[in-house]
């Protein structure tokens, strides 16, 4: 899992330019959005998140968390069903970049991989329910359904081979032939 | 409004079929339901809000905010849940109930399950108890709700069936891949495998195509309405007759009675939320094993004062639902062909005749897995986040094949619904409680199936297996929950007689799980059917018009 810090590879800049590009398809009609294109985050929280949840979805050959929209995911759930996790996401955020300031005296995202990835696998020690709900948060909007701002262009899906599914049906069958009993 | 001979709460399963029954006879029927009337278009394909995964809420109700539960757990702690989390034990609120969004397996239960107690006798703790009517007085509506409602597969690759004066209306689908992997594995085995009696379209019928066979089946409404519940079978026919009305989005506060003890109809909230009366010749409750207890319990007066068909303490108890036990393997090979509905073969060689086992359960492959349902069912050892669970989302998503089955509940009459004594829904009607567990039997048996399962899966080839296990603080009743009203002759140890009619009030009747005295090996829905059929007969029989009377 060393190598899991190459979603450095996307700087804050263009990351930020893709969460506004996703969230604003995604959030039309929706109302105003907030400075940096989040519904919910800060642009500072959304910072720890993103480090968050790359390690816990990793860029390989593959996107990483972030770049498949998972933070859009989660900022826009934070204001729709997962409204009641609000506070814990401030409380959780704010715990995880004091982890990383005590242990390595840097944010987490100014972090090299592998120190992000000690300071998660602390936080999921340490604020283990809060670990669990972004790990969970995280893995469904990197595989759930595209509708909700994650799995941008269903990334996920083409990765595990996934196409759109063709219109089989009608032609499973000889429908000339009366059903067989 | 006017008074109308049935009122029937509850359009699912079973709430269908009667107001269906009643209609055709010529009956002026109300049929309530507290959900709404989904159709295809409202498939939305949307894996984290469907009925089955439910991350972002239920997509066919009851809604999160609003209907709360309470359970209880081992250390009789109260907890209180949304209609989202598993422990609400929900189905489902809408047109159609489970029946929309359910994954279509139309099994018949066997003789045997109808004879629980004088088969096996009752392990001790347990409330395990006969049926007071048998396979035999069922079978004539077994066969009508498999040609009603539309029924495909083929039972002749198995000796176990039940007996059956015809086969079923539809072919089989075409099988698929993990038909093709797990079929011969098991005749090596000895088993009898055959393909899954389900409630879906394989070829034209009933003025509906045949599934397209897409990914997103159970749990969801069917795009090209090939899935067949009562919303697009007995429900429209309900409506056509022109003596049904359906009232959607009306939430059932009580049943009203006259100072003779009889019911004279019902209260509800309507879509706006204004409180209604619907005055009628007999009720029929069909809001399923939980709701149906908690209207019945709601329905307090003088002469009922712990609820209507609860004079001896029976409404809400014997809760159970399906322990689901089995294996996940993983496979070298791939296994996905992406043909839905994926489930499609199955054994009934367990449901019976195991020494030391009080019955078994059918097993079966389960229905297709999107994504987001395997991530966390990767193999032992795999990391639950990072570059390692990737990795193997890549190796394992398309490499394994799942099979379970319901195991056989072995009831407990402490397992039950009652009344929150504290919380209230948002009309201010007070809310289920379920407290308690199924008879611990019923994991001995779960276990020995999963065993099963595991060893059907290495004989498949699997390269790894993982056995479900693990004991539920709390019964799951969930989509196949039951008992809770149960059918018997003696009033004093259950809530409705062998026509479904409720011991003391001659014009209440429970028609749906509630009244299963034992809940099978099998997914219960054809059997709630069935039952639906069989006490519509008897109510239409002794229906004399203007009034009910016996």
């Amino acid at each position: 899992m060393d190598d899991g810090g190459r979603s450095q590879d996307v700087t804050r800049r263009q990351f930020v330019a893709l969460g506004t590009l996703g969230g604003a398809a995604l959030a039309a009609g929706c109302g105003s959005k907030a400075s940096g294109g989040w519904e919910f985050l800060r642009d500072a929280q959304a910072t720890t998140l993103k480090a968050i949840c790359d390690q816990i979805i990793p860029k390989d050959d593959y996107p990483s968390a972030s770049e498949a929209g998972v933070l859009n995911y989660i900022d826009r759930q934070l204001v729709r069903h997962y409204r009641p996790h609000q506070g814990a996401y401030r409380d959780g955020l704010e715990q995880a970049e004091a982890q990383s300031r005590e242990r390595f005296g840097k944010a987490i995202a100014e972090l090299g991989a592998a120190d992000q990835l000690a300071v998660v696998t602390d936080m999921e020690r340490d604020h283990h329910s809060f670990f669990e709900m972004v790990r969970d948060h995280t893995l469904e909007g990197y595989y759930g359904s595209p509708r909700h701002g994650g799995n941008r262009d269903e990334l996920s899906w083409k990765m595990l081979g996934l196409g759109d599914p063709p219109l089989l049906g009608r032609a499973q069958y000889d429908l000339t032939k009366e059903p067989q009993q | 409004m006017n008074r109308v001979n049935a009122v029937v709460v509850g359009a699912g399963a079973g709430g269908g079929i009667v107001a269906k029954e009643l209609a055709v006879a010529g009956l002026s029927v109300v049929l309530l339901e507290r959900g709404k009337w989904y159709t295809a278009a409202d498939c939305r394909k949307d894996d984290l809000r469907n009925q089955r995964n439910t991350q972002l809420g239920n997509a066919f109700g009851p809604e999160d905010k609003g209907n709360p539960r309470v359970w209880v757990d081992a250390k009789g702690a109260a907890h209180t849940v949304v209609a989202s989390e598993g422990a609400y034990s929900n189905n489902a609120a809408c047109v159609g109930g489970g029946t929309l969004s359910w994954g279509a397996q139309a099994w018949r239960f066997m003789p045997q399950d109808f004879k629980m107690r004088s088969t096996y006798g009752a392990p001790s703790g347990s409330s395990l108890e006969d049926w007071p009517i048998s396979y035999d007085d069922l079978e004539p509506f077994y066969d009508k709700a498999e040609y009603e409602i539309g029924v495909s597969g083929d039972y002749s690759g198995t000796p176990f069936h039940a007996p059956r004066k015809r086969p079923l209306p539809m072919p089989p689908l075409p099988p698929n891949r993990e038909f093709g992997i797990l079929e011969p594995a098991a005749k090596r085995l000895g088993l009898h495998p055959l393909h899954i009696p389900m409630a879906r379209n394989s070829v034209p019928y009933n003025g509906r195509g045949p599934c397209m066979r897409c990914r997103w089946c159970v749990g969801f409404v069917c795009e090209v309405d090939a899935k067949n519940g009562s919303q697009n079978t007995v429900i429209p026919v309900a409506l056509n007759t022109g003596n049904c009305e359906l009232r959607t989005e009306c939430q059932v506060k009580e049943i009203l009675t006259d100072e003779h003890g009889r019911a004279r109809g019902v209260s509800y909230f309507d879509e706006r939320g204004r409180l209604q009366e619907q005055l009628s010749d007999l009720v029929v409750v069909s809001a399923c094993a939980t709701e149906s207890a908690r209207l019945l319990l709601n329905s307090r007066s003088k002469l009922y004062p712990d609820g209507i068909g609860n004079r001896y303490d029976q409404v809400g108890r014997n809760l159970q639902g399906h322990y689901y036990s089995g294996a996940l393997g993983f496979f070298d090979q791939e296994t996905y062909d992406d043909l839905g509905p994926g489930a499609s073969i199955a054994v009934m060689d367990y449901n019976h005749g195991t020494p030391g086992l009080v019955g078994g359960g059918m097993l079966a492959n389960e229905f297709i897995r999107l994504p987001i349902q395997m991530v966390d069912r990767m193999p032992q050892g795999t990391p639950r986040w990072g570059l390692g669970h990737k990795q193997a989302m890549r190796r394992f998503y398309k490499r394994n094949i799942a099979v379970m089955g319901p195991t056989q509940q072995i009831p407990s009459a402490d397992a039950r619904v009652t009344l929150d004594p504290n919380i209230r829904d948002q009309y201010g009607i007070p809310v289920v409680r379920i407290s308690g567990n199924v008879h611990p039997h019923t994991f001995e048996i779960g276990a020995k199936q999963a065993q099963r399962a595991e060893a059907w899966l290495k004989e498949a080839g699997a390269i790894a297996t993982e056995l479900s296990g693990g004991r539920p603080e709390v019964v799951q009743a969930g989509q196949h929950q039951a008992g809770t009203c149960r059918m018997g002759n003696d009033p004093r140890s259950s809530v409705v007689d062998r026509t479904c009619r409720v011991h003391d009030v001659d014009n209440v009747f429970v028609i749906d799980s509630s009244v299963h005295v034992n809940n099978g090996g099998f997914n219960p829905a054809l059997t709630i059917m069935a039952i639906a059929y069989y006490a519509s007969d008897a109510l239409v029989k002794g229906w004399k018009g203007g009034g009910y009377r016996s």
